[in-house]
C-alpha cells in the first residue's frame, strides 16, 4: 500500500452529524460542501465561500462575485430587462428572479478594474433563472463586447448558467450567434477574452461564448459540460464517472487552460491581463 | 421554377403534424447533395481525430460554379441510422464542418449547409471531446467566413447542434421542416412535467417554417412536393441567383452582414 495514498489519509469528511445533533444547530449554520460533502462550519467558508477541505467555491450571486474581484465598478444596461413575458408562467418566474438577485437579468456586466487592471467584466448570476441565457443577456454580453472593442479594452467572463432560456424559444439560441459575433469582431480587434468557468456551466453557454475564449480559467470542481449527465446516461446506458464534467476532466481532456483557487483569481486575472496589454506587446 | 414561399402561409397548419413530418425520411442527405450539385467529392476527416459518417462534406458544382457543401445525414438503412445516432453530430463531425467551411474561404467558394438533426450526440466520448467547444467554435468561425454561406434546415433543426451549422447568411427551410430550441418532447417535460403533452408543446413553441419566417429567423421557404428533381431545379436557380447577388460584395461586407443579420436578435 502506497505511503501516501488516499485510503490513509485522516480527514473529517466522514463525520456524522446525527439528527439529534442537527437538530439543536441553527439553520445555516453548518453546510454541506456541494463536491465533496464535508460539513463546514460557515465561518470557515470565509469572504470567498470556499470550501476549507476540497477548495470547491461555493455558488455566489453576480453582486458577490463583483464584491470579490473587482473594484471601480461601472455598470452597464442595469436596467435592461424583457418585456416580452407572454410564455405561461415567465413573469412570475422573472420577478421571483429579480428580487432574489438584485438583478434585472441573468447577467451583470459593467466596467472596472481586477488586480488594478482595467477590464470590461460579465458576471452571469446562477440565481438568476439559473443563469439561463435570455435574449435580453445576450443583448447585455453582445453590448459588453462592443464597448470593449469600442474601447480597445479585454473582456473577462464568469459564466454560470444551465444554458438557453426555454421561455424565450428561438430567440434564446439567436443569443448564442449573436454574441459569436460580437466576440469576433473583439477578436479581430486584438483584443484579450478571459474567461473563467464556475459552477455551473453548462448547455447553450458552454457551446458559445464559454469555449470562446483566448484563456480559459475555470474554478477547482466547477460543472462544466454541454448536455446533462442525465441526458448522456440515459443514451449510454451506463454510469458516468465521477467528476466526468468537472472542471479537472476537462483541465485533462485539453479544454481549460489553468484551475485557480477563489483566493488566487483575481491575482491570476491581472496577471494575465497585464501581459495583453498594448505597451508591454511593444516592447 | 417554382415560387418560393415568402410570405405568411398555412396560419391553419398543425405544428404537430409539421414535427412528425419533419422525422420522416422525405428527403435523404446524399439525395440532396447530388441534387443540388454535380461532381461531388466527399472530403473526409477532421485532421484532429476522426471522421464523423454523420456529416457528410465535400465540394461539387452547383450550375457550373465550385461551393461547398455539407450535409448531416440519419442514415438511409437501421445500421447506418445506428452508426449516424439519427443525425446527431460527434464533435469530430463538427471540426470537419469548421475545416471545410475554412478551406471553402480559402478558395472563395460559397457554402451550403443542409441540416437535419434532432441535436449535437449526447454521448460519452462526444462530451470528453468537447461538444460544447466544437459548437462553439463551428458558429464563431462561420461568423467569420468571407464567402456567402446559406442553411437549408431539410428535416430536424435541433438546437445548437443545428445552430453550429446554420450561422449563415440566409437560413432556408422545407415546408416541413422544424428549427427549436429543445424537441416539443423536451419542452412538454420540463414545462408540464410530462413529455406526452409534446404536441400541446409544439402548438406554443414556435418551431414551423412559417412561425420563424415571421420573426425572421429564416429568410425562405421551400415548398415540398413528389417530384423532387423539380424541387432540386428550383433550388438551384435561386441558390445561384443569391450567391450570384452576395459575390458582388466584398469578404468584409459578407461578414459584417452577416452579423449584423445576427445582431438584430
Amino acid at each position: 500500500m502506497e505511503l501516501f495514498s488516499s485510503d490513509n489519509k485522516v480527514d473529517n469528511t466522514k463525520i456524522k452529524v446525527t439528527d439529534a445533533v442537527r437538530d439543536r444547530i441553527p439553520d445555516g449554520l453548518f453546510l454541506a460542501c456541494p463536491y465533496c460533502g464535508t460539513q463546514i462550519y460557515n465561518k470557515q467558508l470565509g469572504d470567498y465561500r470556499v470550501c476549507p477541505e476540497c477548495n470547491y467555491g461555493f455558488r455566489l450571486q453576480a453582486r458577490e462575485r463583483l464584491g470579490l474581484f473587482a473594484t471601480d465598478f461601472v455598470e452597464f444596461d442595469a436596467d435592461l430587462t424583457i418585456d416580452q413575458t407572454d410564455f405561461p408562467g415567465y413573469q412570475g418566474k422573472l420577478d421571483r428572479a429579480k428580487k432574489q438577485t438584485n438583478m434585472n437579468e441573468s447577467v451583470l456586466t459593467g466596467s472596472g478594474k481586477i488586480a488594478g487592471e482595467e477590464v470590461d467584466l460579465g458576471i452571469m448570476d446562477s440565481y438568476f433563472m439559473m443563469g439561463s441565457l435570455g435574449s435580453k443577456t445576450g443583448e447585455k454580453i453582445t453590448r459588453l463586447f462592443e464597448h470593449a472593442t469600442a474601447n480597445q479594452l479585454p473582456v473577462v467572463m464568469f459564466t454560470a448558467s444551465g444554458g438557453a432560456r426555454m421561455q424565450e424559444g428561438i430567440n434564446s439560441l439567436m443569443q448564442m450567434a449573436k454574441i459569436s459575433g460580437a466576440v469576433a469582431t473583439h477578436q479581430e480587434a486584438g483584443l484579450l477574452y478571459l474567461v473563467v468557468l464556475t459552477d455551473p456551466t453548462t448547455g447553450g453557454v458552454t457551446a458559445s461564448f464559454a469555449m470562446q475564449g483566448d484563456v480559459t480559467l475555470a474554478e477547482p470542481h466547477a460543472l462544466v459540460g454541454f448536455a446533462g449527465a442525465r441526458v448522456i446516461e440515459s443514451t449510454i446506458h451506463e454510469k458516468l464517472p465521477k467528476d466526468f464534467q468537472r472542471a479537472e476532466t476537462l483541465l485533462k481532456n485539453g479544454f481549460v487552460d489553468k484551475i485557480v483557487p477563489r483566493q488566487n483569481m483575481a491575482e491570476m486575472i491581472g496577471k494575465i491581463v497585464s501581459m495583453h496589454k498594448q505597451e508591454v506587446a511593444d516592447v | 421554377m417554382f415560387d418560393f414561399i415568402k410570405t405568411m402561409f398555412q396560419k391553419d397548419v398543425n405544428p404537430a403534424e409539421i414535427v412528425k413530418k419533419s422525422r420522416e425520411d422525405r428527403f435523404m442527405a446524399r439525395e440532396l447533395i447530388n441534387g443540388l450539385v454535380s461532381d461531388f467529392v466527399e472530403l473526409h476527416g477532421d485532421r484532429l481525430s476522426s471522421d464523423d459518417s454523420s456529416v457528410i462534406g465535400g465540394i461539387g458544382r452547383l450550375k457550373g460554379r465550385p461551393v461547398t457543401i455539407i450535409a448531416i445525414d440519419k442514415g438511409t438503412d437501421i445500421q447506418d441510422k445506428i452508426s449516424k445516432r439519427n443525425g446527431s453530430p460527434e464533435p469530430w463531425g463538427y471540426r470537419k464542418a469548421q475545416r471545410l467551411m475554412k478551406q471553402a474561404a480559402k478558395f472563395n467558394r460559397p457554402i451550403i449547409t443542409l441540416i437535419n438533426t434532432p441535436g449535437a450526440f449526447p454521448g460519452k466520448d462526444a462530451e470528453a471531446q468537447g461538444q460544447g467547444e466544437a459548437i462553439a467554435n463551428s458558429i464563431l468561425e462561420s461568423m467569420k467566413l468571407t464567402v456567402p454561406m446559406i442553411a437549408i434546415i431539410y428535416g430536424e433543426g435541433g438546437s445548437g447542434g443545428a445552430l453550429a451549422l446554420a450561422t449563415a447568411d440566409q437560413i432556408w427551410m422545407f415546408e416541413n421542416a422544424t428549427y427549436s430550441i429543445l424537441s416539443p418532447e423536451g419542452f412538454a417535460s420540463i414545462l408540464w412535467k410530462d413529455a406526452k403533452r409534446s404536441d400541446e408543446a409544439a402548438a406554443i413553441m414556435g418551431i414551423t417554417p412559417s412561425d420563424l419566417l415571421e420573426k425572421h429567423v429564416i429568410d425562405q421557404i421551400i415548398p415540398e412536393g413528389r417530384h423532387h428533381a423539380k424541387i432540386f431545379e428550383g433550388m438551384q436557380d435561386k441558390l445561384d441567383e443569391e450567391f450570384k447577388q452576395m459575390q458582388q460584395m466584398s469578404g468584409e461586407e459578407i461578414v459584417a452582414a452577416r452579423r449584423a443579420r445576427y445582431r438584430a436578435f
